[in-house]
């Protein structure tokens, strides 16, 4: 299953990428699938949603 | 408190804002004096103080989108490619097999309350950090809160561009917050 095997560096983009935009099915399919498979990439995954948690708190700080 | 010094207290605040997101000191200075005049219009909203910050920097917020739009020209001029340095980038974070060069660190819990001065702190000086074009961008999404449409809309550029821009942003904002907040700095 070539077509669904994704680097580090792949996923990692595709992580960033969902932060603005849908992910075609199948990337979405194989980011899971690597995920399930690589120790370093959900520490990335959790970076990410660290990130837009961060964010959305900034936000609303700058408005109090 | 008279009404001019509770504008002057809320000054500074929204120019801070105001030069993160337009990196342009004499914009930024137009934003925040078209919100004061407009502030100053209504007077009978100065009753809560609270309530003044926040309907101060949601003017502000509208009279900046104003500006973009004015300026949307010389806020979408891509910055120059060659320094932007997201070759480097990529090379400090994978190898050419395409793994990490070292496991990402913990930074803990994703939903851990991130909520303190200081942070906001190292975020914003991360933010202000980024080359003007991607800054720009990169708050018009986050403080902004635009769509990805509007924004292409509003500053005539293609998806695609909106999108490589933004992907920057994030791995940088990434980066500096790595090393400057979760203190796990990479060894060069």
């Amino acid at each position: 299953m070539r077509i669904l095997r994704r680097t580090c560096r792949e996923a990692a983009a595709l992580l960033v990428a969902q932060e603005d935009r849908a992910l075609p099915w199948a990337d979405r399919v194989a980011l899971r699938l690597h995920l399930l498979a690589c120790k370093a990439c959900p520490r990335f995954e959790r970076q990410m949603l660290t990130m837009r948690n961060a964010t959305r708190q900034w936000r609303n700080y700058t408005g109090d | 408190m008279s009404v001019e010094s509770q504008l002057a207290e809320h000054h500074a605040y929204l120019m801070r804002f105001a030069r993160l997101q337009l990196r342009n000191d004499a914009w930024a200075e137009d934003a925040v004096s078209e919100t004061l005049l407009a502030a100053l219009s209504k007077p009978q909203s100065f009753g809560n103080r609270s309530q003044l910050k926040t309907w101060l920097v949601g003017i502000l917020k509208h009279k900046i989108i104003d500006i973009l739009r004015q300026r949307s020209r010389e806020v979408a001029l891509a910055d120059d490619d060659s320094g932007d340095g997201q070759a480097e980038l990529d090379a400090l974070m994978f190898e050419k097999d395409g793994h990490f060069t070292s496991q990402p660190s913990d930074w803990g819990n994703p939903e851990q309350d991130l909520n303190s001065r200081q942070f906001f702190e190292v975020l914003e000086a991360c933010a202000d950090k980024l080359p003007p074009t991607m800054g720009r961008v990169f708050l018009m999404r986050e403080w902004l809160e635009l769509p990805v449409e509007e924004i292409c809309k509003e500053l005539q550029l293609t998806a695609t561009n909106l999108y490589v821009q933004l992907h920057r942003a994030r791995l940088r904002l990434r980066e500096c917050l790595e090393i400057n907040w979760f203190g796990n700095a990479r060894t060069p």
